[in-house]
């Protein structure tokens, strides 16, 4: 990703890190604090766990306890997910535990387009960022529109339109989402797919939209099934279009095991796009 | 050091000395309340060494703060308020005791993870490299913090970068409740700065002029050379961790021995026998200070609470 930034911006504003997941985040938040724009890459979002206090206890508290004395323009780059046969501690999807946290805002792109988008507003933004890639979508390959522009964090977007059921999904899961409403539009079932993008601050409103629209639902995520991100979505459908359901909404996610790392076994335990295909057909019944 | 700064000394360490006996009052009578930790016998360790920065030094400590954000100039009407988490505190309210900060008297906090700050102060100083200035980043913190990995990896990133960072460890013989020989693998603190080959120094912090001639010292070492320097200031805190500390760990007969070095009884007697103050002017400046603490209380007393849309002020910069 940062493949010639050394030679084209220099030592001063390209720096190697020791291995060391507090200097570098307390680093980026110290530099941060003083007026600078710092991006801190994590070689994966799995060792984030390692600077776990800066992320959760110290970035999106800083500004708040201080009375908006601090500003911390930030970005946390971090690679997230599974299916690359790296095991449990390297393989992980933990979007929602992030998400968790009032103060930090997390992005998640699923596009090409969205990804150039959402991370230079991140770096333009002040406050901090944790924004999280997919290991396996550096090979995906989509337009991207020509010259200068930024896309809006904490805005989901229609990615797919469909009159049938909402798929609501992210990242990863919207490579699969979309293979699967490829599946479903040949048996005469038109999916509308919204993509989160950002997971705090969650834009609801094109996920009610569309929801309202369609009366059914499921919601796809790398992660896993409980206190995940389909939880939350799950649960806001409930509470603001309650009158809207027709039938029960259904999360496709991962199962509940630590990743491992055989292949077969690695992927019976991510999710498919003959799940989602699957879940949508139910919830369609 | 001229006469008057030494007075002026003098009164800053009366100030957080009565400051926070009238602090402790409001505690125990609960219009304060969290964690609070008192910085009574260590009053020289701050003030020594914040009269030896230039004013564009920032200084970070950890959540025995009150006597630094004096030092530093934030006045004791906003320390008092924000103890009572009033909306006229420096934070608003929104950070009590152990969160106190004025960026515009380089006051960078109070933070309040045993550790967590060091790695932070290494990133102002980052900034600051990057930006092209000398600035120095003065962080402060406990024998504590310099048995957890923070330390390691703040202290090793200033070094391999050359990080104009001055470390102050305030040794003040406890880590909570756990001496320094129980939990630290060298009891010179200073010893671990060798590790990482960083200049290092140590001071008696009970001797308010011996703290800042050792501190004018390191900060020129480190604005010269560009590499932080570790500076171990010995001192004692007379009263518990914090307010619910029953103190179980330490004997009376320790601290009233260390209660004998008084750094606020040293320095009076320093003056005295130097003449560079009356016995009288001494009292007029105690004085002063009881005074400018009644009127902090006042003021902290009179101050509204923040107003409830405070719950959601601040959360996010855009």
């Amino acid at each position: 990703m940062t493949k010639g930034f050394y030679d084209k911006y220099g030592a001063a504003r390209v720096k190697d890190t020791p291995i060391a997941e507090n200097a570098i985040i307390g680093g980026a938040i110290g530099a941060a604090m003083v007026g600078q724009r710092p991006v801190a890459e994590l070689m994966t979002i799995n060792f984030g766990f390692s600077a776990m206090d800066y992320i959760v206890n110290q970035a999106p508290k800083l500004h708040y306890m201080f009375g908006g004395q601090f500003t911390l323009p930030m970005v946390i780059r971090a690679v997230g997910g599974g299916g690359r046969q790296l095991g449990a501690t390297h393989s992980q999807t933990p979007d929602a535990v992030f998400a968790h946290f009032p103060g930090l805002k997390v992005v998640s792109p699923g596009t090409p387009e969205d990804a150039k988008g959402l991370l230079k507003s991140a770096i333009r933004s002040n406050d901090p960022i944790l924004f999280i890639e997919h290991a396996t979508m550096y090979q995906v390959r989509g337009e991207v529109p020509e010259g200068e522009y930024t896309i809006p964090i904490g805005k989901s977007k229609v990615q797919r339109e469909g009159k049938d059921l909402t798929i609501v999904t992210y990242c990863k899961g919207l490579e699969l989402s979309v293979k699967a409403a490829d599946e479903l539009s040949k048996q005469g079932i038109e999916a509308e797919i919204v993509d989160l993008r950002t997971l705090r601050p969650l834009d609801m409103e094109p996920v009610l939209d569309s929801f309202k629209k369609t009366n059914r639902a499921i919601v796809v995520e790398e992660g896993w099934k409980s206190y995940g991100v389909g939880s939350e979505i799950v649960s806001r459908i409930y509470e603001e279009a309650f009158d809207y359901v027709d039938a029960p909404i259904i999360r496709v996610a991962q199962k509940e095991v630590p990743l491992p790392y055989n292949r077969t076994l690695e992927q019976a335990a991510l999710p498919q796009v003959a799940d989602i295909v699957a879940a949508a057909k139910e919830v369609m019944k | 050091m001229k006469k008057e700064q030494q007075l002026d000394l003098y009164y800053q360490m009366v100030l957080i000395r009565r400051a926070e006996e009238r602090g402790a009052e409001l505690y125990q009578q609960g219009k304060i309340g969290g964690f609070m930790h008192l910085y009574i016998g260590q009053e020289a360790v701050s003030t020594g060494l914040i009269a030896a920065r230039e004013p564009r030094d920032r200084v970070i400590t950890a959540y025995r703060d009150h006597g630094v954000a004096l030092n530093c100039g934030i006045s004791a009407n906003e320390v008092m308020a924000e103890l009572l988490g009033k909306a006229t505190g420096m934070s608003k309210g929104k950070g009590g005791s152990m969160h106190m900060a004025d960026t515009s008297k380089n006051m960078w906090g109070g933070h309040a993870i045993v550790g967590g700050h060091l790695p932070i102060a290494s990133g102002f100083a980052l900034g600051d490299q990057y930006a092209g200035n000398d600035n120095i980043t003065i962080c402060m913190f406990g024998d504590g913090a310099t048995n957890i990995g923070y330390f390691h990896e703040a202290l090793n990133l200033a070094k391999t970068w050359g990080l104009r960072v001055l470390w102050v460890c305030e040794n003040n013989q406890y880590g909570m409740g756990t001496s320094v020989d129980r939990a630290s693998a060298v009891t010179e603190i200073r010893q671990k700065a060798e590790g990482y080959g960083m200049k290092n120094g140590q001071v008696d912090g009970m001797d308010v002029m011996k703290v800042y001639e050792a501190a004018k010292e390191a900060l020129e070492f480190v604005r010269k050379e560009g590499q932080p320097y570790l500076l171990e200031i010995d001192t004692y805190r007379f009263r518990g961790h914090s307010m619910g500390d029953p103190e179980r760990y330490r004997k009376a007969e320790e601290v009233k021995q260390w209660q004998e070095n008084d750094p606020i009884g040293i320095f009076n007697k320093y003056l005295l026998d130097k003449k560079i103050a009356t016995r009288k002017v001494l009292d007029e400046i105690e004085a002063r200070a009881e005074d400018e603490v009644n009127k902090a209380v006042e003021f902290a007393e009179a101050s509204p609470e923040p107003t409830l849309d405070e719950l959601y002020t601040d959360i996010y910069a855009d």
